[in-house]
């Protein structure tokens, strides 16, 4: 029964993405791909100072990025450290200085990982100004790397990857800003609220007094979700009955997750010209993601651990309202993009459900990933199984025209060692500093033994992928961990984008090595497999090591 | 280097513009349709009593418990709440599977509940145990609500089948029969019951 329920919810989500991946994919490659400016896009452009047709080598377009998230950063920064001076800010004080380094990294970088309490923390102008505009440009640079990439491969002999400030004005203003208008009023009808009403105190029905909290939140909550943030109004994130009041507005917000991430292979197959090539994308992301929910669910659903055997079923942590399977649907999603939003504590899940949310993000967010950057992460996959075949069929590699020679494969090379060596790394280093590991171990970690080492596994896991999400026992919250936090994430989303662009520039500037005719055939089902493969194997080995230290341990207890 | 000092003034111009169109202008929008076309939602979907006094919020759980913390057995009991329903904060306890406090907590939480209601521990049902992610979860399911019937009927000197009425009455069903879960909002249940008289 319960298992029907599971298929029915993905057939539910599945439809409503199968329907819009043409037409919004379609869209997405017009958007990147139009020579028309429009005429508030014309007015921007010479506001700041931009011509608008000069296309950006992979060098500039780097810069470009650099710099205009080192201005988010600072701006971000400074808004946090002056909150008290700032109007709405509900009487709260300035952020201090770690966690609004912290905050400003991880807003900039599309992670949204939270060291604060936002109710307690975050007054409306930092929620608004500061927060929701990085949630959309995050979001949109990501947008813009993958599409820069798709231009690479598409170009011959051209050099350039298109115009930066262009590409993220139109991401805003063509495709982010559209949709989360749309999606608030939706939000909006399943009665998220959006006011400036502060705190009001009010009697409770058995005459005790309660303080309900107000604010703009379905105009931040949409954007959370499209733009794979998950940066949320309320310390519950999407659990808050305020975030996500009902159970068909629960489906929504995981719709909202992934809708955009699932049509980016069509507009990479539209611009490139090979619409097989984003069928093959779509089913290898589909597919990493129905194994994970099939073993989340699994997980979940069999209660095991002595907590849930004691109360009789996985519901800590969990919404009577959503319901386990509405939660670990939520959940996949959540790490499989970058998201990070959560509407249930995974901290509370089984030790292999919980394990198996970690291993999602293990594989480098690909399921269908964060909008735009699981795009590009998914391209390098498809490149080192392209390399992989040939060097097994004895073939050069070439992928649309496109020679794999020793620069490629290693930029390829140092791009999927990030993640391992920033989250593992980083462990590692802070674990060995006896201060350091003294205050994680009696500080940080709710409870000692295994589930202590999933919880700061998971959290350095989620920083170095930017995906967010926490096992929030764990108290992150303190000035060595809010700045190495902060660093991590900042590599672990700069470091990719500097890598990506690279290969793009180096991409865009080959002509057409060979005719497509002798290139290997990627569109058939066997290579959907070989990269499904491919990517478990990558990712999951590096990890085992620690796995067993934490929720495999766990799990056999 | 001078290539990097324009693209400073670009950037800097460019964040100015986002945060007026989107830090500014977009909430403001979605205030104004959020006011004007779903006002009572968009302010907290609060509920008001008989008096016509404001008691809630439908969305957010409360407390039924005295000023001890001890449950008030005329009301319909909520799910454990790590913040003792505090809707100025909100959150889970994030205790995972074999931590011993959760385990502690959900034995001590089974036999008070089996006491409290008269029914044996083995028809306590899982959700009224585990606390929820949020703390302020307004519902129960359905077979919490059952257990809570007859004791809620006899402190209120209410028959059984009234208050099964009720209950009836604030049970949801699944959104389009799969999705979610049956659940009784406990919040608007406690105030049709003190309605009544």
């Amino acid at each position: 029964m319960q298992w029907w329920m599971a298929a029915l919810l993905l057939v539910a989500l599945a439809l409503p993405i199968g329907l819009l991946y043409k037409p919004l994919g379609n869209y997405i490659a017009w958007v990147f791909t139009s020579p028309n400016h429009w005429r508030v896009e014309r007015w921007v452009y010479k506001l700041i100072g931009v011509n608008p047709d000069r296309e950006h080598t992979w060098h500039s377009y780097l810069r470009a990025i650099l710099v205009f998230s080192a201005v988010g950063f600072l701006l971000l920064y400074l808004m946090q450290r002056m909150q008290m001076w700032l109007p709405y800010s509900l009487g709260l004080p300035a952020v201090s200085p770690d966690v609004a380094f912290n905050t400003a990294a991880s807003f900039i970088g599309n992670t949204n990982w939270q060291a604060y309490s936002p109710e307690k923390t975050m007054g409306y102008t930092v929620q608004m100004v500061g927060l929701t505009v990085q949630m959309f440009v995050s979001g949109a640079v990501g947008i813009c790397v993958s599409m820069a990439l798709t231009r690479g491969i598409a170009y011959h002999k051209r050099g350039t990857l298109g115009n930066f400030w262009v590409d993220l004005v139109r991401a805003v203003f063509r495709i982010l800003l559209p949709m989360a208008i749309i999606a608030s009023v939706i939000l909006l009808t399943a009665g998220v609220i959006q006011n400036f009403a502060g705190f009001t105190t009010i009697s409770t029905v058995a005459g005790g007094t309660q303080v309900i909290p107000g604010g703009p939140v379905a105009s931040q909550e949409a954007i959370k979700m499209l733009g794979t943030n998950g940066g949320s109004f309320f310390n519950a994130n999407s659990a808050h009955p305020f975030e996500n009041p009902t159970p068909w507005e629960n489906l929504f917000q995981v719709f909202m997750l992934v809708v955009i991430p699932f049509s980016m292979p069509r507009a990479f197959g539209k611009i490139v010209g090979d619409h097989r090539l984003g069928y093959v994308i779509l089913t290898t992301m589909a597919s990493l993601f129905i194994i994970a929910y099939a073993s989340i669910t699994a997980a979940e659903l069999s209660a095991s651990g002595t907590a849930m055997q004691l109360a009789g079923a996985s519901m800590e942590g969990k919404e009577q309202r959503l319901g386990i399977i509405g939660s670990t649907l939520f959940a996949t999603a959540t790490t499989g993009t970058s998201g990070g939003a959560a509407n249930s504590m995974h901290s509370s899940y089984t030790a292999i459900g919980g394990m198996v949310t970690l291993l999602h993000m293990v594989l480098g967010e690909i399921s269908p990933g964060g909008v735009g950057s699981g795009l590009y992460t998914m391209l390098v996959m498809v490149l080192l199984g392209v390399f992989l075949t040939g060097l097994l069929l004895g073939r050069a590699p070439v992928f649309l025209g496109k020679r794999l020679g020793v620069t490629e494969i290693k930029l390829v090379g140092i791009f999927i060692l990030v993640l391992p060596v920033l989250a593992l790394g980083g462990l590692g280093i802070s674990m060995a500093i006896p201060p350091v590991r003294a205050e994680i171990t009696n500080f940080s970690m709710s409870t000692g033994g295994p589930h202590g080492m999933s919880e700061v596994l998971y959290a350095f896991v989620s920083v170095s992928v930017n995906n967010g999400s926490a096992f929030s026992g764990f108290n992150a919250n303190t000035p060595y961990l809010d700045t190495v936090f902060g660093i991590l994430i900042l590599l672990g989303r700069f470091i990719p984008i500097a890598l990506v662009l690279a290969l793009a520039g180096s991409f865009a500037s080959q002509g057409r090595a060979t005719s497509r005719a002798t290139e290997l055939p990627l569109h058939r089902p066997q290579f959907v497999l070989w990269l499904v493969i491919l990517i478990l194997y990558i990712a999951i080995p590096t990890f085992i090591p620690v796995l067993l230290l934490g929720p495999l341990a766990e799990g056999l207890h | 280097m001078h290539q990097t000092g324009r693209s400073v003034l670009i950037a800097v111009r460019l964040m100015l513009v986002f945060m007026v169109v989107l830090g500014v202008a977009y909430p403001l929008l979605v205030t104004g349709i959020g006011q004007a076309l779903f006002h009572s939602k968009a302010n907290g979907s609060m509920i008001q009593n008989g008096k016509g006094e404001t008691v809630g919020s439908a969305l957010i759980g409360q407390s039924f418990s005295d000023s001890q913390g001890n449950p008030l057995p005329q009301y319909f009991q909520p799910r454990p709440s790590v913040v003792d329903y505090d809707a100025a904060d909100s959150g889970g306890s994030n205790q995972g599977p074999e931590n011993p406090n959760l385990i502690a907590d959900i034995t001590q939480r089974k036999a008070e509940i089996a006491a409290f209601n008269g029914v044996s521990e083995s028809d306590v049902p899982p959700d009224a145990v585990t606390a929820s992610g949020s703390g302020l979860d307004p519902d129960i399911s359905a077979a919490y609500a059952a257990i809570q019937i007859n004791r809620v009927a006899t402190a209120r000197g209410l028959s059984v089948d009234e208050v099964e009425a009720l209950v009836a009455k604030y049970t949801s069903r699944p959104d389009l029969g799969f999705i979610g879960e049956t659940r009784v909002n406990v919040v608007k249940l406690n105030l049709a019951l003190d309605e009544l008289g």
